[in-house]
């Protein structure tokens, strides 16, 4: 047996301590951060996750929507939608005043695609560095 | 909006980089230097892989 497997098991932060600025920050990028009272990190985080989601909007970019099929299809289009809705109040907005692009060809459109979904992932960076935060591993 | 690959990857490199070092170091100055260095690795990347494909190409 492997000794990592024998050494005791660090307890689970409660929920209570880091899902309200886990959640705050998946909502409004940078809020975790406001809430934890890291002002500029929140302030750059909020402008670095709305450039990326704007940049991605103004390029006509596209949404993902969840299809399942073969394996790679699945990770494809079930990963990038949970990457659009990674962003949070932005990607629920945008769907709700009607946004539907379709997917075209050509790369401005393609990178609109990726920055939407890149614009999700930093959100998720950001959640995770909340995260870390609120349960007291990093400053 | 319309950008050229070079602007569009230029401005997710800033943007990338910026977060990454937010989330990754400790101190101010770590986070600047981190996001520096994330910057330039990218802009090295894209003109390593220009040229690659270039060369590739011809």
């Amino acid at each position: 047996m492997p000794a990592d497997s024998l050494a005791p098991k660090e307890p689970t932060p409660p929920l209570k301590l880091w899902l309200p600025a886990v959640a705050a920050a998946w909502f409004v990028p940078g809020l975790g951060h406001f809430l934890l009272k890291r002002p500029i990190r929140a302030m750059l985080l909020f402008s670095s996750v709305v450039v990326m989601f704007a940049a991605g909007l103004l390029m006509r970019g596209t949404f993902f929507e969840p299809q399942t099929g073969d394996l790679l299809n699945t990770v494809i289009y079930v990963g990038g939608f949970l990457g659009d809705l990674a962003s949070g109040l932005l990607y629920l907005v945008t769907v709700w005043f009607g946004y539907a692009q379709p997917d075209v060809a050509g790369h401005v459109h393609d990178y609109g695609t990726k920055f939407l979904v890149g614009a999700g992932l930093l959100n998720v960076l950001a959640m995770v560095d909340a995260y870390e935060i609120a349960t007291g591993k990093k400053e | 909006m319309s950008l050229s690959h070079f602007e569009a990857a230029v401005l997710f490199a800033l943007i990338t980089s910026i977060v990454l070092g937010i989330v990754t170091k400790k101190t101010d100055r770590e986070r600047i230097r981190y996001a520096a260095y994330c910057f330039a690795c990218f802009v090295g990347t894209l003109f390593g892989l220009g040229w690659l494909m270039y060369l590739g190409h011809r």
